[in-house]
């Protein structure tokens, strides 16, 4: 039997996958991108999860939203990703310092 | 009386007013008939109050013209107390004033400045006029700072000269170390008493005596102190040790200035501000003191340099310094109306001496330097005579008037008792010798003798024209016979009233009054005292050594140089006031500047504060990674934190 605590668990372990990437990696921009809609979807099943429990539909509409949202932001990341590399020549993240105090 | 007294004192402010701002309009004939017009006015009128007052015998007048403001119950007015003090002082003042504006005709006839001479020493008049007449000590001050104002702008006349300059700098930086002492004099009376009215403040004076102000952990005798703040500031004005420095100084203005400003008048205001605060004076023992020890010491130290003086001015300036220092000591030995005394022969033939001097260096083309004159005599008749009129008063030659009214004041100073007295008579006495022995080395030197100019400037010597010759002759007169008339109701009487004020246990003039009868007495116990035998000593010392035997003063410089050259740098009190103190000074702003503006302040404050925020920036900065994983760590685990937060604070879900 599959339970809310399954969903709730496989859900935190993408979270915790995602951001495991965003630490951990050091060389690709294309990774964080992905890592950050990792990020979305482990809330998504949260969404999905607690909707089916809660047996109330309102998170299903959610999910849509965000699925939505991650569409258009991973556009516009990738569209950011393409002039980056034009202006740099790489998309290393550990050349990417220009914040650098 | 109200109109009478605005008349004397706006008549020369009025004169001085049109001679300064339409002297070109109304050229040098007119800025001189307007001010003497002014000055005579006031002259007139001045007489004509000493009439009403000493013959009519009218009560002491105290009129309040105007109210300038009212704070805290303390009224600032401007109002006239004039009684028999006042009124010989306004005489006094208006008369010698009255000879300089005429002699300035003649002196100034050729300078470029005639007019604004003549507006200043009008505005002289006036400024010196409200300080007489004050009846108050607002009043007072304001015309103390007055007559400051245009000894400053008189001293500098003659602009263009770096030295003119440097000497009203140096009066007027000496006179703010004297009036700062004033100021705070003025604001202890009116602490102690809450008025600044003179007859509110002497009222309270008496019961003040034992009273005391604390200034620290010390408590001092408030009135004492007060007084003695005032006095200092009279140092200042009156050109007491150690404030005397400036008073040479001022021989760079022109001749009739100093004849005017810096013998007769001005600089007897400190005694003149002594006198009128006697009632105050006499129950501040310790001041009194205090006045009669810096008096003796002005009155001989300062003879003793004029002894070494060649420029005729400065003789006759050192020799002001000496005679009120004799002045103050009368003051400090409640000999008020000796010193008053003195003040008034000592005006005229002082100012006749300064304006006989100026005759000379007229004759001369302006040459000062006595060791370049010598056997005028028979050139300048007029200016001799009057010359030896004005020396023979100096010294106290018995008859003249300088005999009366420095004996006077010697016999009483030697009857007081104050602490100090011993002391004060030892420098009088022996001021007397050294002002014979200066005064005639000048006469000497300068009408008698081998004629020492050269050829060019003796072929033009002649007598001086009539407006200078006739304010000798003037001068001359009051310089002889005012003794014979004046000491007897003056010192003696009760001519002053009550202007002055004496407690019976200081009265040395009533003690010496029971000897007094008449004029003629006097003059024969003159012959009876040491100090008549010291006074012709000096002259015939002077006579023995500059005409008899010309090379023993060079002898005697040889032998005692030290003397001689501590002489002949004023003891060095130039050089102190010059050099010492001011490099004090800027040592102590140096040492301020740099332990407390650039150490402190900059260092600290400024810098600092500003050198804390960059180590602190520089420490946070590193933060900054601008690695992207490293902000969005930093959000995980603010965000962790604060979710935890959120389970674990007391009372949360």
């Amino acid at each position: 039997m599959i339970t809310l605590g399954h969903y709730l668990t496989l859900s935190a372990l993408l979270f915790v996958i995602a951001i495991a990437g965003i630490f951990l990696n050091r060389k690709n921009v294309i990774l964080l991108l992905m890592c950050v809609e990792l990020l979305l979807l482990a809330v998504n099943f949260n969404f999905i999860a607690f909707s089916r429990y809660l047996d109330d539909p309102t998170g299903q509409v959610f999910v849509f939203f965000i699925l939505t949202v991650a569409a258009a932001e991973a556009a516009i990341g990738l569209a950011i990703l393409v002039v980056l590399f034009r202006a740099r020549r790489s998309i290393n993240v550990q050349e990417l310092d220009v914040l650098k105090g | 009386m109200e109109s009478t007294y605005l008349a004397i004192v706006l008549s020369p402010l009025a004169a001085a007013l049109i001679a300064g701002l339409f002297g070109r309009r109304i050229g040098r004939a007119g800025a001189h008939s307007v001010t003497i017009l002014g000055v005579a006015v006031s002259c007139a009128l001045s007489a004509a109050v000493l009439w009403r007052q000493v013959v009519d015998g009218a009560p002491a007048d105290n009129v309040s013209v105007y109210t300038w403001l009212v704070t805290d119950g303390v009224r600032m007015e401007i109002g006239f107390l004039v009684d028999r003090l006042s009124a010989l002082m306004m005489v006094v003042v208006t008369f010698v004033s009255l000879m300089v504006h005429v002699y300035s005709i003649g002196y100034m006839h050729d300078d470029a400045g005639y007019q604004r001479f003549f507006s200043y020493i009008s505005l002289f008049t006036f400024s010196m006029l409200m300080l007489v007449m004050s009846n108050n000590l607002l009043q007072l001050f304001f015309g103390w700072e007055a007559v400051g104002v245009v000894s400053y702008l008189l001293i500098g006349f003659w602009y263009t000269r770096p030295s003119a300059i440097f000497a009203n700098l140096k009066a007027f930086l000496v006179n703010r170390i004297g009036d700062f002492g004033f100021l705070l004099g003025i604001a202890a009376l009116l602490y102690l008493t809450g008025s600044l009215d003179y007859r509110e403040v002497f009222a309270a004076a008496p019961g003040l005596q034992d009273a005391t102000i604390d200034v620290g952990s010390w408590q001092w005798p408030a009135l004492s102190m007060a007084c003695i703040l005032l006095f200092i500031g009279a140092m200042g004005k009156s050109a007491q040790v150690p404030l005397h420095v400036w008073l040479p100084d001022s021989m760079e203005g022109p001749t009739p200035i100093s004849a005017l400003i810096h013998a007769a008048t001005m600089v007897t205001a400190g005694v003149f501000m002594v006198a009128r605060m006697s009632p105050v004076f006499e129950y501040a023992e310790a001041a009194l003191s205090f006045v009669l020890v810096i008096g003796a010491i002005t009155a001989l130290f300062t003879g003793l340099i004029a002894l070494v003086q060649f420029d005729i001015k400065r003789v006759v300036a050192y020799s002001t310094l000496s005679q009120l220092g004799y002045m103050m000591v009368a003051q400090g030995a409640s000999a008020y109306a000796a010193g008053m005394f003195h003040l008034t022969t000592h005006a005229f033939f002082k100012a006749l001496l300064f304006l006989a001097a100026g005759s000379v260096i007229i004759a001369l083309h302006h040459e000062q330097d006595m060791r370049r004159m010598g056997g005028l005599r028979k050139y300048m008749p007029v200016t001799y005579w009057t010359s030896l009129v004005g020396c023979l008063a100096l010294i106290g030659f018995p008859g003249f008037a300088g005999f009366f009214s420095k004996d006077a004041l010697i016999e009483a100073e030697d009857l007081s008792r104050i602490a100090g007295a011993g002391f004060a008579e030892f420098c009088i006495v022996a001021g007397v010798f050294i002002t014979a022995l200066y005064t005639f080395r000048m006469f000497f030197l300068v009408f008698h003798g081998p004629e020492r100019m050269d050829a060019e400037a003796r072929s033009h010597l002649h007598e001086s024209p009539w407006v200078v010759t006739l304010p000798l002759v003037l001068l001359a007169i009051p310089s002889v016979i005012v003794g014979w008339f004046a000491t007897g109701p003056l010192v003696f009487g009760d001519f002053f009233g009550d202007s002055l004020y004496v407690r019976p246990e200081h009265d040395v003039l009533a003690r010496l009054g029971e000897e007094w009868h008449g004029p003629m007495s006097f003059l024969v116990h003159g012959f009876q005292s040491p100090v008549l035998y010291l006074a012709l000593g000096g002259a015939a010392v002077a006579w023995f050594l500059y005409l008899r035997q010309p090379h023993l003063p060079d002898q005697l410089r040889d032998r005692f140089g030290a003397v001689y050259r501590l002489l002949e740098n004023k003891y060095y009190a130039d050089w102190l006031a010059e050099r010492v103190i001011p490099a004090a000074g800027r040592a102590m702003g140096g040492a301020f500047w740099r332990v407390g503006d650039v150490t402190l302040i900059d260092g600290g404050l400024v810098n600092g504060s500003a050198r804390v925020v960059g180590w602190g920036a520089a420490l946070i900065r590193r933060l900054q990674t601008g690695y992207l994983y490293h902000y969005a760590f930093a959000m995980v685990i603010g965000l962790a934190l604060l979710a935890g937060w959120l389970l674990i604070r007391p009372g949360g879900s």
